[in-house]
């Protein structure tokens, strides 16, 4: 039982990672810019559908990978230019009409593109093996690897915005925008900067996870919404709480969904509590995300609003 | 009348037009019928059914979002609430549209009660997002309700019955009832935006902090506007399971509630007209593209980024701007 | 000497490491007008904010005609009597000038749960509304819509609205800033006559106003009452004319 649960929490840990990759550029856009985008889980998506076309032109994953990252910065920027750019200053409604368009561009421009049918992408050799993990249980090497990685870019951006001046603006525009704005022409580059460099690590993010899922034209919708949560329950435009959050979303998710039903169990009969556990666990994450509203309305880390 | 009466009169040519584009509206809608059958095309009053079971929705939304300034982004999941509630009342025997009506509504109430007073706690973005999630969470239990289908939904064995009539079941009996809806829902949303509740709605929209230094606390009109928004969207989910004959969980998916979103943005926020505009222009769009191509998410897409960047305001905006509407803004 | 209608104890914020209000005490006598005065910035309106609800003080208690409201809510001090004019103008914007007086009209006289009957065509709140505006001479700019008034007439709005509360003690936050001379004239005439019905709480910048109207003057400087008394006093009071007066006339 007890190693049921670290390979879940380990499951857990690395799907919340992934969250956290996608979450940290989309808190920065939410948090300085005031911008709701929702075509940022589509660039995840767009990440694992590069990822695959690479890997099927190249067959190397590390010279794949290494292709997604200027190509969905490239795409961040792309975007950043003709659309986003122009709808900065304008109300939350034209900014999810036109990311909500662009969610449909591009998810149909990719099943035109490669089709519907999910698309899977090999593991490389040095990561497919697993290690064993307490007792007869083992892990796969690549989860691991995974969570490796996404602490180092958690690292990375953990320096980033501690340690550079372009940190310190983040950081001061995520606290008070206004004080943004009075910093004059950087502004733009600021903003540009932080779009494609989210755009990059969701695309990393969805290029990393395609050899353990597939990669199709859903991807993108089930993943926005969790890193929507995850945003909030951090507070808007914490990369600290985003990362807090992600883990805590990852991790409340999957145990939620291997031992709610086991927990319930032991309360009522075995065919109620499948169903009972079915039912409340994808609803996990959001009744955690209520809660913690409720109790702090501007997320774990965020600036409580005046009132 | 007194003399302080007519000194609201600017607004009144605003109204009166308001009130003539939504009866321009009925009326086109009221003839596609025999329209659809002099042209020996049917299916165009199926589309019109849909279109205006839409327009119910995104009335109802334009009462928090438009009015309110409450920007929902969870309100396909009173869709649900209605559709389900044709789907288990009719399974266990229930035929009769009032009841459903009723249990869809009374369903709403208490989910947007609920939901409503956490979520109202919260402002701007933070609101969007937790709206979100919790159609999320509704959208999620029906989906792991196996009992109801689950992920495929069901499919009802007919269409619901008006006090023991079948006068569903025709394709022009279902058109009419929407219609007679569609109208009624308009026509108690207008009278509602001018009351005394629709004018503290309007009020918390323009500056929270002036409705308390009045003497308001926007909270309970908000929290009203925000359940009455949620039952009359469940009665367009009881018609959008009665005309589909099915029922599923896609009708709660944040894919709708964006859609009805840019229903209201298309049409203009905030008029009542514009969000029946918005609904009836969507659904054309969506039919009409579909049928040049499987791939028409994409040119839809394109229109809609068109618009958010080129027309701020979506088809008011540029009506007013092509100066063929006069508003005092 | 009259009743004391709002009692300031030892009211105290800060934000941050800045003390907007140092242990602030102050009595407001039923019937008078008390003004504040103190250079920019020096916490006049962070002060008006606590004492109408707005913003909670750290410490400090605010008692309103005998009543602990330290805790109330601003809707919840505006029902008890207690109406406040903004600095920045909040009016709502897309309202017409009657409009936005019937609704706080509105707010006191009846319930706003009623969903069907158009408010516009309330009697009674209509004739009540171009009372007020009848009182700040606003009258002619009714259908006007509340957004295209100009600066000076929009000040004037904002006093309307305090008025149709029915407010037993008024808190107004520089309404005579932005107006101009023959406004503002007009203002401060209104004011005179008001002070027999309403007890009032003024900060003004400018100085002719306030010696003309008020009974008595604090003087606010970095979050601290440096001096309170009499207008007679308070101008021949060397640390006031030193801290404000001198930096006035500079
Ligand atoms: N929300 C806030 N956060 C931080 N500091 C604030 C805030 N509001 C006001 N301040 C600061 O508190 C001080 C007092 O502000 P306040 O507006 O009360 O002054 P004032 O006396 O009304 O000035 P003025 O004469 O310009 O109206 C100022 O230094 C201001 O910068
Ligand atoms: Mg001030």
């Amino acid at each position: 039982m007890f190693n049921l649960f670290l390979l879940q929490l380990l499951n857990g840990a690395q799907f919340g990672i992934l969250l956290f990759l996608v979450a940290a550029g989309l808190t920065l856009v939410f948090g300085i810019m005031d911008f709701i985008n929702l075509a940022h889980g589509v660039l995840y998506m767009v990440g694992g559908y590069v990822m695959a076309m690479m890997m099927g032109a190249t067959g190397n994953f590390w010279l794949s990978l290494a292709m997604v990252l200027p190509l969905t910065l490239a795409v961040g920027l792309v975007l950043e230019l003709l659309v986003f750019r122009r709808l900065y200053d304008r109300s939350h409604l034209d900014q999810v009409l036109a990311t909500f368009g662009l969610v449909l561009v591009l998810s149909e421009l990719v099943r035109i593109l490669w089709g519907s049918a999910p698309l899977s992408v090999a593991m490389p050799e040095m990561l497919s093996g697993s290690v064993p993990l307490a007792g007869p249980m083992r892990y796969p090497i690549y989860r691991l690897a995974v969570i490796g990685l996404g602490l180092a870019v958690a690292l990375g951006l953990w320096f980033v915005i501690a340690r550079t001046r372009v940190g310190m603006l983040l950081r001061a525009g995520a606290a008070n925008r206004s004080m943004v704005s009075a910093l004059g022409t950087d502004i733009n580059r600021l903003f540009m900067l932080v779009f494609a460099v989210g755009a990059m690590l969701a695309g990393f993010a969805g290029a990393i996870v395609s050899p353990i899922l597939s990669v199709d034209p859903g991807m993108g919708d089930s993943i926005l919404i969790l890193t929507f949560v995850v945003i909030v329950i951090g507070g808007v435009g914490s990369v600290k709480g985003a990362f807090c959050a992600a883990l805590l979303v990852g991790i409340v998710d999957t145990l939620g969904r291997m031992f709610g039903p086991i927990i319930l169990k032991s309360m009522m009969d075995p065919a109620a509590a499948a169903q009972a556990g079915r039912t409340i666990a994808p609803m996990l994450v959001y009744i955690l995300m209520a809660a913690v509203l409720f109790w702090r309305p501007a997320g774990l880390f965020g600036r409580t609003v005046a009132r | 009348m007194t003399d302080v009466t007519r000194t609201l009169a600017p607004s009144r040519p605003r109204l009166a037009g308001r009130l003539k584009l939504a009866l321009c509206i009925f009326a086109f809608m009221a003839v596609v019928p025999p329209v659809a059958h002099a042209l020996g095309e049917p299916f165009l009053i199926v589309v019109a059914t849909r279109m205006m079971i839409f327009a119910i929705a995104a009335l109802s939304l334009d009462l928090i979002l438009g009015y309110g300034a409450m920007v929902s982004f969870g309100h396909a999941a009173y869709l649900g609430f209605g559709a389900y509630a044709v789907a288990i009342l009719s399974r266990a025997g229930v035929n009769d549209l009032f009841l459903q009506l009723l249990a869809g509504i009374a369903a709403s109430a208490v989910f947007a009660t609920v939901t409503g007073a956490i979520s109202l706690r919260t402002r701007g973005v933070y609101f969007i997002m937790i709206t979100l999630a919790f159609g999320q969470m509704a959208f999620f239990f029906f989906v792991s309700f196996s009992a109801l289908g689950g992920d495929d939904g069901v499919a009802l064995t007919a269409r619901s019955t008006i006090l023991g009539m079948p006068w569903l079941q025709g394709a022009e009996g279902m058109f009419h009832t929407t219609l007679a809806l569609l109208v009624l829902a308009f026509a108690g949303l207008y009278r509602l935006t001018l009351s005394r509740f629709g004018r503290v709605l309007t009020g918390t929209r323009e500056s929270a902090l002036r409705m308390q230094a009045i003497g308001f606390r926007p909270f309970p009109y908000q929290l009203t506007a925000y359940v009455i928004a949620g039952c009359l969207c469940s009665v367009a989910g009881v018609l959008l399971a009665n005309q589909a004959i099915y029922v599923s969980p896609a009708y709660m998916s944040w894919h709708r509630s964006g859609e009805m979103i840019v229903m209201l943005v298309l049409g203009g926020v905030g008029s009542l007209t514009g969000a029946m505009g918005g609904a009836l222009l969507t659904i054309a769009l969506e039919e009409g593209l579909a049928r040049f191509s499987e791939h028409w998410r994409l040119g839809f897409g394109l229109i809609l980024v068109a618009v958010a960047l080129f027309s701020p305001g979506g088809l008011a905006g540029l009506l007013r701007r092509l100066n063929l509407t006069r508003d005092p803004k | 000497m009259t009743d004391t209608l709002l009692s300031v104890q030892t009211l105290s914020k800060s934000y941050g490491a800045l003390k907007v209000t140092q242990d602030v005490s102050l009595d407001v006598h039923e019937g008078q007008l008390h003004a504040i005065i103190g250079p920019n910035g020096a916490g006049k309106t962070t002060l008006i904010s606590q004492l109408s609800g707005q913003l909670r003080p750290d410490s400090g208690r605010v008692v309103y005609a005998g009543q602990d409201i330290t805790r109330l809510d601003m809707a919840g001090r505006v029902r008890l009597g207690l109406a406040r004019s903004f600095q920045l103008t909040t009016l709502l914007p897309s309202f017409t000038v009657l409009e936005n007086v019937a609704l706080a009209v509105q707010a006191r006289e009846g319930s706003s749960f009623r969903f069907f009957r158009p408010a516009a065509a309330e009697r009674a709140l209509n004739d009540q509304a171009m009372a007020c505006l009848a009182d700040v001479s606003l009258a002619d700019r009714a259908r006007r819509l509340a957004g295209s008034l100009s600066h000076g007439e929009k000040r004037q709005l904002e006093l309307a609205v305090a008025l149709a509360t029915r407010p037993r003690l008024m808190l107004l936050d520089e309404p005579l800033a932005g107006t101009g001379h023959e406004e503002a004239a007009h203002l401060v005439e209104m004011f005179g006559r008001l002070k027999n019905r309403v007890t009032m709480v003024l900060i003004e910048h400018d100085m002719d106003a306030v010696f003309a109207l008020a009974d008595r003057v604090s003087v606010l400087v970095y979050g601290r009452i440096v001096a309170s008394g009499l207008p007679s006093d308070v101008r021949a009071d060397a640390k006031v004319r030193e801290a404000y007066l001198g930096e006035e006339a500079a």
